[in-house]
């Protein structure tokens, strides 16, 4: 299909596959502009990852649900609360107490943990009244948890995308390449893995990884592995019948005929071939883990509970919305999520086109 | 047709193996040891070993999956590890709250899905074609749990047209009352990506010749699209259909789990918060088996909605 021509010197040699595509993606005016959508997500993780912004998303800097920097004067019970409850700690004098030590046993033991209480200095941070985009229960900024869930959310659907786009390609090109028991082996684990429905699939797995302990602290890394070892069928179906289609062309008997081994020949010769099409597939992968990570974490079986991702901020955002405090739901859900799904999706549908002009 | 049927069930049977296997391994080798979750902070060295022994866990392997294997075969998983409910107990009380859910949104789902598409694919290019696209893009991108959470509030809670959550014994009750709000939503989230699976099989579709010939013959559009196209484009939406039909034994488990409705969905994410191995293990296989069972009947409609589909 898109065999790659001798380079010549004469002028006319024939531009790569990729240099054509990109050609074809510059002139489409959506894909442009939702990759440069999908390009300012990218460096704006980059950015957190490095501790450049939104390093201190964990500090509490403002009061409880402080306001949106834009809505000053809304009505902010919550953090009138807190504060009385803070002044009041701080006056809190246990004189009233008195009449109890008599008989209270334990009167000794508190006496030494008030000694030891007022021996730490706390030092409560000033709180401001509002901050950037509100403030979540602990007067954490939700602008700066936009950022850093962004960052885990992108960074665990790239990642799991890559594991199974890898493990799915590598199954399909020896199932498409090899066939035989090769194939009739893993068409076997195909079959067995996709007649077990996909989210169920993903339960289980999450109960066997939380009951048993060994496997249980590794943070990111099982939500990720998780997501990349179920996912790996649909690249798998796509890239088998591609190799099937390329092991009967010309180029890859020539290949065959120079002397290149099989693994030469399977990931040399034909996978740069069909690159384009896992290209897609990667990029469908992405919005799919990305929306499979928000709603595991949601349910409390995704990120470690010391990170935020969009989908621990939308299982916050329940409760904050009986009342009123929105701007967590529309942040996560509206403004980073969907906006960043919206242009991935975009883009795939974009580079689509764009690598396999005769699709349509 | 027999012949094909006993085939076909006859190569069934790896996979469902396979499946066995899976779960068993899965659970056995990685699942860390039973009885430290079942014991959960009982030390005693001989309450544990007699857990063991009940769980067979202190027998060698091929033992154990032989348990297994009869235990999937004979419907009995024995009991939830937490509550001390019967597997097969479970199964009984569960579904029919997420059928009872479930239906309608598929048949809501399909219908409006079809009707939608039809009409986009038919007004292709137009105004209306790229509004529904492009309104379809976007709601695809929003999480399903922004919907729940924002309608709930929206129409239970804020207008009050529908009860926030709840569930009876009653199904007439539960369909009028209860299970609305949930439908709506499911269908709301579910329509966008169905309507864009449907309009490109229908573009397809009336790209082809026997379109331009009925149309030639003087045939009414809606005798084309609704004699011919549809006609036609009925295999693709049987895949699409029993693909979808597994979670109709399963229910949108988020949408069980935030409207409070006690069927297989909610159960399954229960038992995973309490490490309830059987439960887990009992639904996965099952359901892998109906999975099976389904796409088996969508190849017997193959034949139905088409004749000229060999089944070999």
């Amino acid at each position: 299909m898109n065999r790659r021509l001798p380079r010549t010197n004469d002028a006319g040699a024939s531009p790569g596959v990729w240099r054509l595509a990109w050609q074809r993606l510059r002139r489409d005016r959506v894909g442009m502009a939702s990759l440069y959508v999908v390009v300012a997500f990218l460096l704006l993780i980059a950015a957190s990852h490095f501790g450049l912004i939104a390093a201190d998303w964990q500090q509490e800097k403002g009061v409880s649900f402080a306001n949106p920097s834009f809505l000053p004067h809304l009505e902010n019970r919550e953090a009138q609360q807190s504060l009385q409850l803070q002044t009041a700690q701080a006056q809190s004098d246990p004189s009233h107490l008195a009449q109890f030590r008599a008989v209270d046993p334990l009167a000794a033991t508190y006496d030494q943990v008030q000694q030891r209480a007022l021996s730490y200095q706390i030092k409560e941070p000033a709180r401001a009244m509002t901050l950037p985009f509100g403030g979540d229960k602990w007067g954490r900024s939700v602008l700066a948890k936009m950022i850093k869930g962004a960052e885990i959310s992108i960074a665990v659907g790239l990642l799991a995308a890559l594991i199974a786009t890898m493990l799915g390609t590598l199954f399909g090109a020896l199932a498409g390449y090899l066939g035989r028991w090769v194939n009739d082996l893993l068409e076997w684990f195909y079959n067995v893995f996709t007649s077990i429905p996909y989210l169920l699939l993903i339960f289980a797995i999450i109960a066997v990884v939380k009951a048993n302990p060994a496997l249980q602290s590794q943070g990111l890394l099982t939500i990720v592995l998780v997501l990349g070892l179920t996912g790996w069928t649909g690249v798998y179906r796509l890239v088998r019948a591609e190799y099937m289609k390329h092991t009967h062309r010309e180029y890859v008997r020539a290949a065959d005929a120079i002397g290149a081994s099989v693994w030469r020949r399977m990931f040399v010769h034909i996978l740069p071939n069909i690159s384009h099409i896992i290209l897609v597939q990667l990029s469908l992968l992405v919005v799919g883990f990305i929306k499979a990570e928000v709603i595991l974490s949601f349910l409390g079986f995704g990120v470690p509970v010391d990170m935020v991702s969009w989908g621990t901020m939308l299982d916050e955002a329940q409760n904050e919305l009986v009342i009123g405090k929105w701007w967590q739901l529309v942040g996560a859900g509206l403004l980073t999520m969907a906006v960043f799904v919206t242009a991935f999706s975009l883009l795939t549908d974009a580079l689509r086109d764009a690598l396999d002009p005769k699709l349509k | 047709m027999g012949a094909y049927l006993i085939r076909r069930l006859w190569q069934m049977i790896p996979t469902m193996l396979g499946v066995i296997l899976l779960v068993f391994f899965l659970f056995t080798q990685f699942g860390g040891d039973p009885a430290q979750v079942l014991a959960g902070k009982i030390t005693d060295q001989a309450q544990i070993d007699n857990i063991r022994k009940e769980l067979g866990v202190d027998q060698p392997v091929y033992v154990q999956l032989w348990i297994f294997v009869k235990q999937v075969f004979t419907f009995d998983f024995g009991r939830s590890w937490v509550t001390k409910e019967e597997v097969s107990h479970i199964f009984k009380q569960r579904a029919g709250p997420s059928l009872t859910v479930m239906t309608p949104i598929l048949l809501i789902e399909l219908l409006l899905g079809v009707a939608l598409a039809m009409w986009v694919a038919y007004r292709r290019g137009t105004v209306s074609d790229r509004a529904v696209m492009i309104i379809c893009i976007l709601a695809m991108s929003v999480s399903f749990l922004v919907y729940i959470i924002a309608g709930q509030y929206l129409f239970g809670f804020v207008l009050g047209w529908f009860p926030v959550q709840g569930w009876s014994d009653n199904l007439w009750r539960n369909l009028t009352y209860f299970a609305p709000l949930p439908i709506l939503l499911a269908v709301l989230v579910g329509l966008g990506p169905t309507i864009r699976l449907y309009r490109s099989v229908f573009l397809d579709e009336l790209g082809h010749d026997y379109v331009r010939t009925a149309r030639a013959k003087g045939l009414s559009e809606r005798a084309v699209m609704f004699k011919h196209v549809l006609r036609n484009a009925l295999i693709p939406i049987i895949t699409n259909l029993a693909m979808a039909l597994p979670g109709l034994v399963l229910g949108a488990f988020l949408i069980e789990i935030f409207f409070s409705i006690p069927g297989l969905g909610r159960e399954v994410k229960i038992a995973v918060d309490r490490s309830d191995f059987p439960v887990i293990k009992a639904i996965t296989v099952y359901l892998a088996f109906a999975t099976m069972v389904f796409n088996l009947i969508a190849d017997l409609l193959y034949r139905w909605a088409d004749p000229r589909v060999e089944l070999r």
